[in-house]
């Protein structure tokens, strides 16, 4: 019986990685990331609403996890990716319509989204902090 | 190649691969849109009960118009999350057992999750 061969070396279709990174292909990436991410954070979602739902004891369990330093680290990120996710969204709905293309347009949605969200987090949590006490 | 493999049926309704297949796309979509206003005012609601007490929270939590923007956004949230991840399980994973494996959790995990959540909202409604 014949040995099985090698495949020959055939010159395979260049991927991804033969680009240069690019700055609408680098949030696409994170789009998806940032939506991993909100995937598992539902979670908490599900944790904070069933403890408030359960017993004031419960709901301060959450309560202390949520306020320790490693709970902020991640309700901060939890809060950029959702602001980032829903800003590429849209961006995403109006490419969807077949507008933005250009090459400056479309340069400038992306700043947009990644600029808003940064923002916009940063609001949040200083809205958080100054008018209502923080997370406590 | 195999020839035509439609029903007589699905000639008679008209339908083929370019009619179907496209739910998913669009109930993406759909829901994308719907989780915008509902997520800006889940924000809203977030950052108004931090620091509140428990009978604070379980009051605001549970009052009719909270509770159903609450329920709507869990709703559409846990619709585009699973669809999220399917696509990308299917982007990635090309073992057929381990892909079936992971399609199935995550299907289970977005209506574990939603229910869960769902079900403390109508807890907190109906103060039980």
């Amino acid at each position: 019986m014949a040995e099985t061969k090698a495949p020959a070396e055939r010159p395979l279709s260049p991927h991804l990685f033969i680009y240069k990174p690019t700055l609408t292909m680098t949030m696409s990436i994170v789009h998806r990331i940032t939506g991993a991410g909100l995937y598992f954070g539902t979670l908490l979602l599900a944790w904070w609403l069933i403890a408030a739902a359960s017993s004031p004891n419960a709901y301060a369990g959450v309560g202390s996890f949520m306020s320790s330093f490693v709970g902020r680290l991640i309700l901060f990120g939890y809060t950029w990716a959702l602001m980032h996710h829903m800003l590429g969204g849209i961006r995403h709905l109006i490419w969807d319509t077949g507008r933005g293309f250009g090459p400056h347009e479309r340069e400038w949605l992306t700043v947009a989204s990644l600029v808003g969200s940064i923002s916009l987090t940063v609001v949040i949590w200083i809205v958080g902090y100054l008018f209502m006490g923080g997370p406590r | 190649m195999a020839g035509d493999m439609g029903t007589p049926l699905k000639h008679v309704r008209g339908l083929g691969p370019a009619k179907s297949g496209t739910g998913h796309f669009w109930r993406q979509r759909l829901t994308a849109v719907a989780n915008v206003p509902l997520t800006i005012a889940f924000v809203l609601i977030a950052v108004g009960l931090l620091g509140r007490n428990h009978a604070a929270v379980v009051q605001i939590l549970g009052s009719p118009l909270i509770a159903v923007i609450m329920l709507l956004f869990i709703m559409s949230v846990t619709t585009h999350m699973r669809i999220g991840m399917q696509v990308i399980i299917e982007d990635y994973v090309h073992d057929e057992g381990r892909k079936l494996f992971l399609l199935m959790a995550n299907t289970f995990f977005a209506v574990a999750v939603g229910l869960a959540s769902a079900f403390a909202i109508l807890m907190l409604s109906f103060k039980v």
